[in-house]
């Protein structure tokens, strides 16, 4: 009963999926929503506003410095993430040899 | 890894490795590239230099204490330069209007905060690869 609930949901979230991707528009079409004016302006004045030809350095270090300000916090994240993780392993490893060197002793 | 064919062709593509990785750095804001690239390029050569000549001899030419001073000083560098742009303007991160030499468009000096936020990006992405490397290869 249980398993054929589940499948009635699922297919209708198929239905769901295929339909909405039906309706999107097609890659590199002009119809895009994200062909707006804010492209148009980026492509028109980044140069005239940052000196600098390269557009994409533009957008991403002047129009929206603020999120690669993120994005450089995200690196420093990883770090802290990996450190920790490695060193909560190395801790175990320790913690599991000093417990079989106790059970050999009690053997 | 001992042996001397890697390590000769470590020592002679090392310092051709590194000069184009300040190159894609300091042309961030002209040609294709920019901080993260230019960064992992860099990163990259120090990671070669540890594979093939140990970590002891890496440790040596790039101690944990400097990369993470790099790496601090780098985002630290992309704050105060946001700062610039409070106290001359009143935005966080603005370029053309608080007061950053632009230069000639097409210049490498020029584009004012880009091409030094790009250096601070550049600075932060290499140290902290070498540091994720160093961490990994000394656990094991």
């Amino acid at each position: 009963m249980k398993k054929i609930f589940f499948m009635i949901v699922l297919a209708g979230l198929l239905v769901l999926l295929i339909t909405s991707v039906m309706e999107m528009p097609g890659i590199g079409s002009i119809d895009n929503p994200a062909y707006n004016e804010v492209t148009r302006y980026y492509v028109e004045n980044a140069v005239k506003d940052s000196n600098a030809p390269n557009i994409i350095a533009a957008i991403i270090t002047d129009y929206r410095a603020f999120d690669t300000l993120g994005e450089t916090t995200v690196l420093f994240t990883s770090i802290a993430a990996v450190i920790s993780v490695l060193s909560l392993g190395h801790h175990h490893k320790e913690h599991n040899n000093t417990d079989e060197k106790v059970e050999k002793h009690h053997g | 890894m001992d042996d001397l064919i890697v390590k000769t062709i470590t020592r002679l593509i090392i310092p051709f490795i590194q000069l184009y990785g300040i190159f894609i750095i300091l042309h961030g804001h002209l040609s294709p590239g920019g901080g993260f690239s230019g960064g992992a390029i860099l990163g990259a050569s120090i990671v070669l230099y540890s594979l093939s000549f140990g970590l002891e001899k890496a440790s040596k030419k790039l101690s944990h204490e400097t990369s993470s001073i790099i790496e601090t000083a780098g985002i630290l560098w992309y704050i105060v330069l946001g700062l610039v742009g409070i106290f001359m303007r009143g935005f966080f991160l603005t370029n053309r209007g608080a007061g950053f030499p632009m230069g000639e468009a097409g210049g490498v000096i020029s584009s004012g905060m880009i091409a030094l936020i790009t250096l601070g990006i550049g600075a932060k992405v290499a140290s902290t690869m070498i540091t994720l490397f160093h961490t990994i290869i000394k656990e094991d």
